[in-house]
């Protein structure tokens, strides 16, 4: 094959053992719906606002993200059911577990509140999301490596984009500032479950396939101190890794609401082809 | 499409017109294309500032009925094409807003009169989605409605919106598509998924076909905006031709249109087909069709919502000059 013909041709993914380990099998399925579970939930939340938004340029920025993210959730859930190994496919997965099966993070289920809210829940997510893939590129896993390259060219573009929202927002009117330091004050205890490791975390770390954790904080929380200055915003005094459990199933309220709207149809008819 | 009954100011003979309106006639019958700086008669400028504020209106309604199954989309392919598709509407918006602020109107102000109900978007989204095959009814009749008449506005006089119009046709005809791909694979799912398909074309087929408005005998407007070429096609030319395309596609999709009356006719060439219910029409302009509240109130709700989004964004502009200037005085 010549080399042209190489680069227009799709290319199959890279070849990966990793994927067939059974050893590894239940923490790295664990691990990849944890990010795909997180895309998914906050690419709905983010798709509530389509048509809603305060201004035209916000209503394609949002669903342009929503759709960057729903995106991502394909190639993680995907990869998911492959190291499954029982059949399900990426739909299956987001579409036919029940809540205690969800492993994302709490942060991203929370109801979007005003634009305040969803700004500044996209902000710390991003933040963490910009460390976590960046890292992820160098995984020992290359199609994990293979998908966070894909993801990091848009992520790149949510941080910036939030970063700068925050900013504006937090140093623009009287108003603008105090909801944007009134969504950091409830939001901020939401924000430490995606840096605690557990069983699953510390076995992706020492199988090379994610960083450690704790390795992705001082990077955020660099982040999170630049932007929160600029936009004069304080950062709150509280613990930020108050609420836990969504990693392990254990969620609030909302999610549940969350999957009754976005699993209807696959509920409602068992088996149909959309 | 999206604009309907744009009122359209005085026809005047040849004779009638001034030198300079003359000129300018002139030049849109040899197919010249007519520049935002240029001289243009009054009511040229405020015939187009109605029909491309009207359509824009129009995008940006547009995204409720469908934004209505984002979250309820039955797969994540369908969920990111009826995102994508979504977000394709807001950016026509912008387009059209765009092109209509070249003739001396601000968007805000086009915004405003949209939501005081000074100006109007198409009827059609003041129907509901009910089902999920609603979001193919809605690709495949809306779109495929909106596409008759956008492809003949690709030529017409105005160069900005010629251009938008362009740009426009290229993704109307791939919504088109993936609501006609949502609907063979409702109409060749189960029963209960065929039933959905016929409910929607049920639903949507009469105001559908109101999209290209009265019939030109009630059309007061249309002899202006066809002299100026600002409409292109007489409002029963193009739901003939639209008619003609879509009922061989209902054919093939094995559903049937909601019209006992539909036949091919020999010696037109064509298929005769029911009006739709014109009294229904003209009430859904005045304010009275099943969504006009929930269409307009969601718009109205979002931008008085967000109007401390938009003033603190304002601010910060201003904050930053402030910033700047001081810094240019201290260099000094």
């Amino acid at each position: 094959m010549s080399v042209q013909s190489e680069t227009i041709t799709p290319q199959a993914p890279a070849a990966d053992p990793l994927v067939a380990d059974e050893a590894l099998r239940p923490a790295f399925f664990d691990w990849l719906c944890r990010m795909g579970d997180n895309t998914v939930v906050l690419g709905h939340r983010i798709s509530e606002w389509c048509g809603h938004g305060p201004v035209l340029e916000e209503d394609i920025a949002l669903a342009n993200t929503a759709l960057d993210l729903i995106g991502h959730t394909q190639m993680w859930l995907g990869l998911a059911g492959e190291v499954e190994g029982r059949g399900r496919s990426a739909d299956d997965l987001a579409f036919l577990r029940d809540a205690y099966r969800f492993r994302n993070a709490k942060l991203v289920e929370l109801p979007n509140g005003d634009m305040a809210v969803t700004l500044m829940r996209e902000f710390l997510f991003d933040a963490w999301h910009f460390e976590m893939l960046t890292a992820l590129t160098r995984s020992a896993s290359a199609r994990v490596a293979e998908i966070a390259a894909k993801a990091l060219k848009e992520v790149s573009y949510h941080l910036e984009r939030s970063s700068d929202l925050v900013v504006r927002l937090g140093d623009g009117s009287a108003e603008s500032h105090a909801r944007m330091q009134e969504a950091l004050d409830r939001l901020w205890s939401y924000a430490g479950e995606l840096f605690t490791a557990d069983a699953t975390d510390d076995a992706m770390a020492a199988a090379g396939i994610a960083p450690s954790l704790a390795d992705l904080l001082a990077q955020w929380q660099r982040t999170v101190d630049e932007v929160l200055e600029e936009a004069t915003l304080r950062k709150p005094e509280g613990r930020f890794d108050v609420h836990q459990g969504g990693k392990q199933g254990r969620h609030t309220e909302h999610l549940g609401y969350i999957l009754a709207e976005m699993q209807f149809l696959q509920r409602a008819y068992p088996g149909a082809s959309w | 499409m999206y604009a309907q009954m744009v009122k359209s100011e005085g026809m005047k003979a040849r004779d009638e017109m001034s030198p300079e309106e003359l000129a300018f006639q002139e030049r849109i019958d040899r197919g010249e294309k007519i520049e935002p700086k240029e001289w243009m008669p009054e009511g040229y400028r405020k015939t187009l500032v109605r029909q491309i504020g009207q359509h824009a209106h129009s995008e940006i309604v547009g995204q409720l009925p469908e934004g209505n199954w984002i979250t309820r989309a039955p797969t994540l392919e369908r969920k990111a094409i009826l995102l994508a598709k979504v977000q394709d509407e807001a950016g026509h918006g912008l387009y059209l807003y765009s092109a209509a602020e070249t003739l001396g109107v601000s968007r805000d102000d086009l915004v405003e009169k949209l939501h005081s109900g000074a100006m109007k978007y198409s009827s059609i989204f003041n129907y509901p989605t009910l089902n999920w095959a609603d979001m193919g009814a809605v690709g495949w009749l809306v779109d495929g409605a909106a596409i008759m008449n956008q492809v003949p506005l690709q030529r017409t006089s105005y160069g900005p919106y010629s251009r938008a119009m362009i740009r426009i046709c290229k993704e109307e005809s791939f919504h088109q598509r993936q609501g006609y791909s949502i609907m063979m694979k409702m109409a060749q799912g189960t029963p209960e998924q065929k039933e959905m398909a016929q409910d929607a074309l049920n639903r949507f087929w009469g105001p559908a076909l109101m999209m290209f408005g009265p019939s030109d005998k009630d059309s007061v407007h249309s002899a202006q905006s066809m002299a100026w070429k600002i409409k292109i096609n007489t409002n029963d030319e193009l739901r003939q031709k639209f008619v003609d395309e879509t009922v061989p596609q209902a054919e093939y999709l094995g559903l049937t249109i909601p019209d006992p009356t539909l036949k091919w006719d020999d010696e037109r060439g064509h298929y005769d087909f029911a009006q739709p219910d014109w009294d229904e029409f003209f009430e859904v302009l005045k304010g009275n069709g099943p969504c006009n509240e929930e269409r307009l109130g969601a718009r109205r709700r979002a931008w008085d919502e967000g109007a401390w989004f938009r003033e603190g964004l304002v601010a910060y502009a201003e904050k930053s000059a402030a910033r700047r200037a001081a810094a240019g005085v201290a260099a000094e």
